[in-house]
Formats: C-alpha cells, sequence, structure tokens
C-alpha cells in the first residue's frame, strides 16, 4: 500500500493539511493592538505581505488586555524546499545500546572513557544530566554511571564552569557533558560560550570532547558555540555513549580514509 | 469536613505529633543563632531602605559594617539604638550615614541598655503601625471588593521586566485570575542581598525588589477598583534573603507569598542550617501581617517518580506545617503544596492523583491547599500539555483545592508568553465552571482504589515521620528523603552568614528568634 507521501517528490516540499501540497500552516501570536478591526487587518497583512503566507484566515481573535489581541490563523505556503540540496545536518552516529557501546570500547579504545558533566552558571536544573550520568538513567536505560567501559563524575547544578574544568583535568577527563536548561534571554549562550573560551584559552581544546545538552539545545546550535555535539529532549544515555565511542575511536585511529569515515 | 477516605484518626495525630516535635527540635537546634539576613531585616523593620553611593542595599551596608567590627552577636539593632540615642538620629539615617562611610558605629561610646531598646522599640512599632495599617487596608479592599469562588487561580508572571510583566498580569486579571505571583529571576536566591528599585533585566524571572512589589500591587489595585473584583498579589520568599522580601512583601502589601522551609536547601544548595533560621523569621513575619504562605512539595515529584514520592510529600506537609505554626502563622495563612506530576503514560495515574489531592485536602482541613499543574512530563507538545491541564483542572475543583496555579500549554518550553496564561486560565475557567459541584457528589467506594491508595500513603507518611523524629530533620535531608536530593548540614551556601547572638542581644521582632538558654 503506497501513502500519499510516497507520492510526494522530496525535491518540492510543502506543510501537508489534507490534501497533497495544500500547504496549510497554522499560526499564533499576539500583536500589542487593540482588539478591532485595525488588529485584525494588521494580523493578516503581517502573514500575507510579510511572511510570505497566501490566503490568510483568522480563525479566533481575543482581546487579552487594552493593548493586546490573540490570533490563532490559518494560511497556506506556496513555498517549497528541495530536500535533496539540504545539507546533511547530523554527523552519522551508528544507534547503539549499552551493551554495543561497551563492546565497542573495549574493542576499539580498550580502556574506560571518563566523562565528566554538570548543570552549569546558575542553572538548578539537574534532572537532565542525572537521567545521563546517574546510575537509574531515563525512562528504564541506565545513565552512564552503569556502562562497564565508563567511568562518570557528576557534579550536579549550580557548577561554575570554571570548577567543572578544573575538576575535568583533575580526572582527567576524555568529554565534558554540559547540560543548560534556563535559556531565558539567552542565558545558557553566554555560559556555554565561556566554557568553550576557558577550554581554549587552556589550550586543551583538542584533548577534550565537549557536549552540550538541555531541552532547548541543538546540535546545530552547540556546534556553532564551538561543541563537538549538542542534544536535546528525549536523548537517551547510550545516544550519548555512542556519540562519545565513536567520536573517541575516529580520533584515536582515525579511519584509513579521512574523508569517508566509517564506523 | 467529613473524611470521604474515612481516614484511620489516629493515625493523623500520630502523624502531627511526630511532626510537632521534628518543628521543635529544629527550633532547639537553631536557637541562640542569628543570620546577617536576619539582622537585615530587623534593620528593615526599623525603617532602613535604600542603597549607598556604592549602589550597596542599605541593610547590607549596615549589617556589614557591624560584622566587620565583630558586633553581630549584640545585634544589628543594639548598634543602630546606640547610634540613634547618641547622634539623635532615625535608624534610616544612621544607616544612611554608614552607608556613606560618615560615621563610624564602632567610634561611638555605649549608651545604658534602656534608651537604646526604647529607641529601637519605637522605630520597630512605627514600622509594625505601617505594615499593620497596610495589611489592613488589604483586608477591607478584599472585603469590599470581593474575590471569586474558589479554587482560587494562581498565575506566574516571569517576562524579566516588571513593566511587561505588569501588563501580562493585567491581561491575567482579564481572564478571570485571582492570584498574580511574579517569580524572580534565576540566581536571585543566591544573592546575600536584595536589589533596589524596578528592574526590567531578568532571566527566567523578575527580581523581587520592594519597588516591583509596589508597581505590580498599583496596577493591580487600580485593575480591582475599575473592575470590582480584588486581585491578589504573590511573590517568593526564598533563597539567601528570605526574610527581608517577606518585610518587603509586609511593606507593600502582598497578600500571598511562596514561603518553603526546605527548598531552598533542596533546589538552590543554601544550606541547611542557615535556611532554617531564616525560614523562620521569615515566616514570622508573614504570619503577621496576614499573608498567605505556599509550601513547596510539588517540587519532590519533579526529582523524584511522583507515586513513589507520594508518601515524602506527605510528611514534608506535616513538618512545613509544624515549622510555620511553630513561628505564628495561622492555619488560614497556610497554603499547604500538593501537585499533578504522574507521568500521563501511567495507567489509573488519574486515580493515583485524585488519592493524592483528596488526601491532602482532608489532611489539612482548616489550610487553604494549594494545587499545582503537570510540569516534569510536559515538553514541547503544547496540546498535550493542555489536555493533562484539564484533567489537573478537573482533579482541582473535585477535591476542592482551594488555590490552583495554573496550568499552561507551553510549560515544557518557556516563561509563558502572554496569551499562554490566557489559553490556561479558559481551560481552568471552563473546568471549574463545568464541574463546580462535582466535589458534593463524589463519593469513593470504601474498599476503592483511591481510598485504599489514600491509606497506604498516608501509612508509610507516618512510618516515615516516626523515623524522622529518630533520626532528626537534618539526618533525613543528608539520606535523600526529600525529592530524592541529598544535603549536608556544613554544606550549602550562606553558611558563612550565621552567628551565635550573646547575652545582651537585641533583636525587636520578639519571639521570632529565640534567646539562648538562660537569658
Ligand atoms: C523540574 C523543573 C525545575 C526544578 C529543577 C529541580 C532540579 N534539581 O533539577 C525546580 C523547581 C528547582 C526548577 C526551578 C526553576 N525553573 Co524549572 N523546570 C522544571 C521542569 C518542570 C522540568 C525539567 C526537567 O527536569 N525535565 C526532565 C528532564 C529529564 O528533561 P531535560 O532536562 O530536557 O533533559 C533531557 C534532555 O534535554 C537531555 N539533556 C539535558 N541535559 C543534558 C546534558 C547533556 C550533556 C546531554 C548529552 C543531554 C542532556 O537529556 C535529558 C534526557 O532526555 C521544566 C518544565 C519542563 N517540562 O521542561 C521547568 C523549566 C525548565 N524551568 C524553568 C524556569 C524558568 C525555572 C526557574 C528559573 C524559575 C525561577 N525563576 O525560579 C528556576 C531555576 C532557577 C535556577 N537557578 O536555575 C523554565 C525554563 C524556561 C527557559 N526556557 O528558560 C521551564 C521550561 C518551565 C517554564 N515553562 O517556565 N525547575
Amino acid at each position: 500500500m503506497s501513502s500519499v507521501a510516497q507520492r510526494a517528490s522530496l525535491d518540492a516540499v510543502r506543510p501537508y493539511g489534507d490534501h497533497l501540497d495544500d500547504g496549510l500552516v497554522q499560526l499564533s501570536f499576539t500583536l500589542p493592538v487593540d482588539h478591532g478591526p485595525l488588529a485584525r487587518e494588521a494580523a493578516l497583512a503581517l502573514v500575507r505581505d510579510k511572511m510570505g503566507l497566501i490566503k490568510p484566515e483568522i480563525v479566533h481573535a481575543k482581546p487579552l488586555t487594552p493593548g493586546y489581541t490573540y490570533f490563532v490563523l490559518f494560511a497556506q505556503c506556496q513555498h517549497a524546499v528541495d530536500c535533496d540540496r539540504l545539507a546533511a545536518v547530523r554527523t552519522a552516529t551508528r544507534a547503539m545500546s549499552e551493551e554495543e557501546v561497551d563492546a565497542f570500547v573495549a574493542e576499539r579504545l580498550g580502556r574506560p572513557i571518563v566523562v565528566i558533566g554538570a548543570s552549569t552558571g546558575t542553572d538548578t536544573h539537574s534532572v537532565g544530566i542525572d537521567s545521563i550520568l546517574n546510575l537509574k538513567g531515563f525512562d528504564g536505560r541506565h545513565g552512564l554511571e552503569a556502562y562497564h567501559w565508563f567511568r562518570a563524575h557528576n557534579l550536579g547544578s549550580q557548577v561554575p564552569n570554571t570548577a567543572l574544568l578544573a575538576k575535568a583535568f583533575d580526572v582527567e577527563a576524555d568529554a565534558i557533558l554540559v547540560s543548560q536548561t534556563v535559556t531565558q534571554q539567552g542565558l545558557h549562550l553566554h555560559n556555554l560560550t565561556e566554557l568553550v573560551e576557558l577550554v581554549e584559552a587552556e589550550g586543551k581544546r583538542r584533548d577534550l570532547l565537549l557536549v552540550c545538552g538541555g531541552p532547548r539545545i541543538t546540535d546545530e546550535l552547540a556546534k556553532e558555540l564551538g561543541f563537538d555535539a549538542g542534544f536535546s529532549k528525549g536523548t537517551y544515555p547510550n545516544d550519548v555513549a555512542a556519540f562519545i565511542a565513536q567520536e573517541l575511536a575516529a580520533r584515536e585511529r582515525p579511519p584509513v580514509d579521512a574523508a569517508a569515515p566509517e564506523l | 469536613m467529613r473524611s470521604k477516605l474515612a481516614l484511620d484518626a489516629g493515625l493523623v495525630r500520630s502523624c502531627r505529633a511526630a511532626a510537632a516535635r521534628v518543628a521543635a527540635q529544629v527550633a532547639e537546634a537553631t536557637a541562640g543563632r542569628s543570620s546577617v539576613a536576619v539582622e537585615r531585616t530587623v534593620a528593615r523593620m526599623l525603617g532602613v531602605d535604600g542603597v549607598d553611593p556604592h549602589d550597596v542595599p542599605l541593610p547590607n551596608a549596615l549589617v556589614d559594617h557591624v560584622a566587620e567590627l565583630d558586633g553581630l552577636p549584640r545585634g544589628v539593632a543594639a548598634w543602630v539604638g546606640n547610634a540613634m540615642v547618641a547622634t539623635e538620629r532615625t535608624a534610616a539615617e544612621v544607616a544612611a550615614a554608614v552607608g556613606a562611610g560618615e560615621l563610624s558605629l564602632g567610634e561611638l561610646p555605649w549608651a545604658e541598655r534602656e534608651p537604646i531598646e526604647r529607641a529601637i522599640a519605637d522605630a520597630h512599632a512605627a514600622t509594625i503601625a505601617a505594615m499593620r495599617a497596610r495589611c489592613a487596608e488589604r483586608d477591607a479592599l478584599r472585603e469590599r471588593l470581593g474575590e471569586q469562588a474558589r479554587p482560587h487561580r494562581y498565575v506566574l508572571t516571569a517576562t524579566g521586566n516588571v513593566y511587561e510583566d505588569r501588563d501580562h498580569a493585567l491581561a491575567v486579571a482579564e481572564a478571570g485570575g485571582d492570584i498574580i505571583a511574579v517569580i524572580r529571576s534565576t540566581a536571585q536566591s543566591l544573592l546575600d542581598f536584595v536589589p533596589f528599585g524596578p528592574t526590567t533585566e531578568g532571566y527566567g524571572g523578575t527580581f523581587a525588589t520592594q519597588a516591583n512589589f509596589r508597581i505590580m500591587r498599583e496596577a493591580l489595585d487600580e485593575w480591582s477598583r475599575a473592575n470590582g473584583r480584588y486581585v491578589r498579589l504573590s511573590s517568593f520568599c526564598s533563597g539567601l534573603c528570605m526574610p527581608e522580601i517577606a518585610a518587603m512583601g509586609a511593606a507593600e502589601g502582598l497578600d500571598n507569598m511562596v514561603n518553603d522551609a526546605l527548598y531552598g536547601i533542596l533546589y538552590r544548595d543554601l544550606n541547611i542550617q542557615r535556611t532554617m533560621i531564616d525560614q523562620r523569621v521569615s515566616r514570622a513575619v508573614n504570619g503577621r501581617f496576614g499573608i498567605v504562605i505556599n509550601t513547596g512539595e510539588d517540587n519532590y515529584l519533579r526529582t523524584a517518580d511522583a507515586i513513589d514520592a507520594a508518601p515524602s510529600v506527605v510528611a514534608s506537609q506535616f513538618i512545613n506545617y509544624f515549622l510555620a505554626r511553630d513561628c505564628g502563622v495561622p492555619d488560614a495563612q497556610i497554603a499547604i503544596g500538593n501537585s499533578f506530576e504522574i507521568a500521563p503514560s501511567v495507567e489509573n495515574g488519574l486515580l493515583y492523583e485524585w488519592a493524592h489531592a483528596q488526601l491532602t485536602r482532608e489532611l489539612f482541613p482548616e489550610c487553604p491547599v494549594k494545587y499545582m499543574p503537570p510540569t516534569k512530563h510536559m515538553d514541547g507538545n503544547l496540546f498535550m500539555t493542555h489536555a493533562c491541564d484539564t484533567l489537573f483542572n478537573l482533579i482541582t475543583v473535585a477535591t476542592d483545592q482551594e488555590i490552583q496555579t495554573i496550568g499552561i500549554p507551553t510549560e515544557g518550553i518557556f516563561t509563558p508568553h502572554i496569551h499562554d496564561r490566557v489559553l490556561g486560565m479558559e481551560c481552568s475557567n471552563y473546568v471549574f465552571t463545568a464541574a463546580r459541584s462535582l466535589a458534593d457528589e463524589i463519593e469513593f467506594k470504601p474498599d476503592g482504589f483511591i481510598v485504599r491508595r489514600a491509606h497506604e500513603v498516608l501509612r508509610e507518611a507516618h512510618a516515615m515521620l516516626e523515623e524522622i523524629v529518630e533520626i532528626g530533620l537534618f539526618a533525613a535531608l543528608e539520606r535523600a528523603t526529600f525529592g530524592d536530593v541529598s544535603r549536608t548540614l556544613e554544606g550549602g551556601r550562606g553558611a558563612d552568614g550565621i552567628f551565635d547572638v550573646a547575652s545582651d542581644y537585641l533583636n525587636p521582632l520578639a519571639g521570632a528568634v529565640e534567646a539562648p538558654a538562660g537569658v
């Protein structure tokens, strides 16, 4: 049985509502304008003339308090993307279970991997980093502490970057794992950038894998900030372990043909 | 209130007795000690406010100055009182002069005790009178304008900018909100001072400052008067300035404040003893000026499993309650916290929630219990969060909770945008209206799931309380009894701000800090 989606071509992908290529999208936003015809027109004009969507339709409008109106709209997106021309976004890490990671490290590295993690700066959220590092793990899957070939140190939350780094040198960590949850006003960006700068100032960037994570972290953001990888919601400890193990293996014994690493 | 759960009254009594004992042990363990935050509160209660030429808050400038003289054991009040007598200035003028570097309290000769005590008592009485007047004005306004039926909807704003918060608060009021709480900025808890003046830059919250309190209160008063319905204001007494923030709240006519005895210890790694000393004074001040305090047991279910940790919530509720009672907070002002945090995937999760919420309701019949929405398992799927919030709203009204922190569809993503709260309010309004009298209709099957579960949780909570009496609260905290978080007596921030008081220690907040034995 072939679905409608299979019949769509990947060189011109549009949003889908109930007819292939209908381009339907839903939007909701507030305008700082009193509820009334002017606010409605402003919402429509914004979507139609500036956001480039066609046939916008306001399906719900509500005054919030004088000066503010909330809208829900539907509109159609006439633009399309060519998936074939998108740069590969993810570095390919082969998915591995806890056992597979352990076996891989035993074979390829033959020594335990030392990782150290913390939720840094003033961030008190520790559940994310705990679920990656602690024995209990996340959603029934063990954290790195449980892995035979990992030595995991978890410094907890509200840890200054300097303290994390000092301890990382102390335990001769292979990888530093940073968690950031509070992202309001870009707070996490400051914290993450500072860590990279500190590591670089010590001249140790090449000796350390830098990994960050949190609900609003993406791999792209992480790389932009100078980390090796970033992990978001839904990450399991074995995802992180697989990345670290494969990356270290590639670095310690680069595959012969560096252009096409095969892991 | 008739028990629908047919709770074992003897067991409840035994829980209360154990928790009262735990609270008494804490009072004993901290007696004879004060902290820099308590002393700064004393300064505020004498009328000290403002900043010095370097923007250091005057209560800090004053207390730091006295600390440099090694004079804290006498109490900052003694030093200020002495200076008031010697220089014929008010406490505020003394602090300003100290802050400006024009006056060194160490250079003044010590006056007789009696005039010092009188000067302090007078200054303190003036502040108390102003706070009492504030409190009476609130009572009158609430009475005159009226409030909506309970559950009262408690809604957070957290833009970081007090002026944006003000607009968000008005949108909440329009949507039917009853209590607006401005949540503090990230990291304010770790500051050993309260920032001064209106603030427009905060992260994940807005700084609790006295000026910000005033801006919010004025806007809500204006709305309340114009719309004939009183809207309450809340903030957070937490962190290293718990008691100071309580005093600021009393000065500005706040109605509610989050004030949990253990939150700072567990979730900001503040020192246990420092927090115990501070919470006592903080809550005493809240209690005196009619402010309803909220406890924060909901947090345990975010760092521990919501089903496994249910007994620890109940044990903590009893302890939090008796710690509050112990410093004079009446039942009607203790909003005991509970929450709806079981993973949405759990079969019969709703029945567990029902049992837990009904249990809290029945254990604290005279308290305005406060119910918190699902948070931990909420993620980027805001529509699913909205669905979970709907069931949460149902339990809220069906178990007669008196205060509800409303659920917000974007809980798992960011601090709410202006319309997110309104969507949350609409859901709450809908369910509260549609199921208004549901609680009156419900009886539970005597041997059914809900009754059995409630009994089980109470039994286990009782066992925990018995153990805590045995080992003491501090050891229990070390054993990760609450929220799966372990803290040690000597660890954590703020321990350097604790000191032993001398035999001539002066503190006008009578009863708030015990004098050492034999004095
Ligand atoms: C629990 C919680 C708390 C607890 C934290 C307890 C603790 N010890 O952790 C308490 C109550 C203390 C708390 C406090 C605050 N919180 Co909070 N909190 C939450 C909540 C409800 C759940 C977070 C959580 O534990 N998720 C479960 C874990 C398992 O998920 P996770 O963190 O995403 O982790 C996963 C992945 O992201 C990844 N991951 C995470 N870290 C890392 C690191 C590495 C290296 C890797 C590889 C992967 C990885 O793997 C994990 C497993 O898959 C969220 C709302 C929500 N549903 O997200 C708000 C939330 C995160 N909190 C928020 C805020 C604003 C705060 C406060 C600032 C509020 C205030 N003003 O006081 C304070 C924090 C103060 C401070 N100094 O930091 C906001 C953040 C908004 C933002 N985007 O900036 C949220 C989104 C709530 C909201 N809607 O407003 N909070």
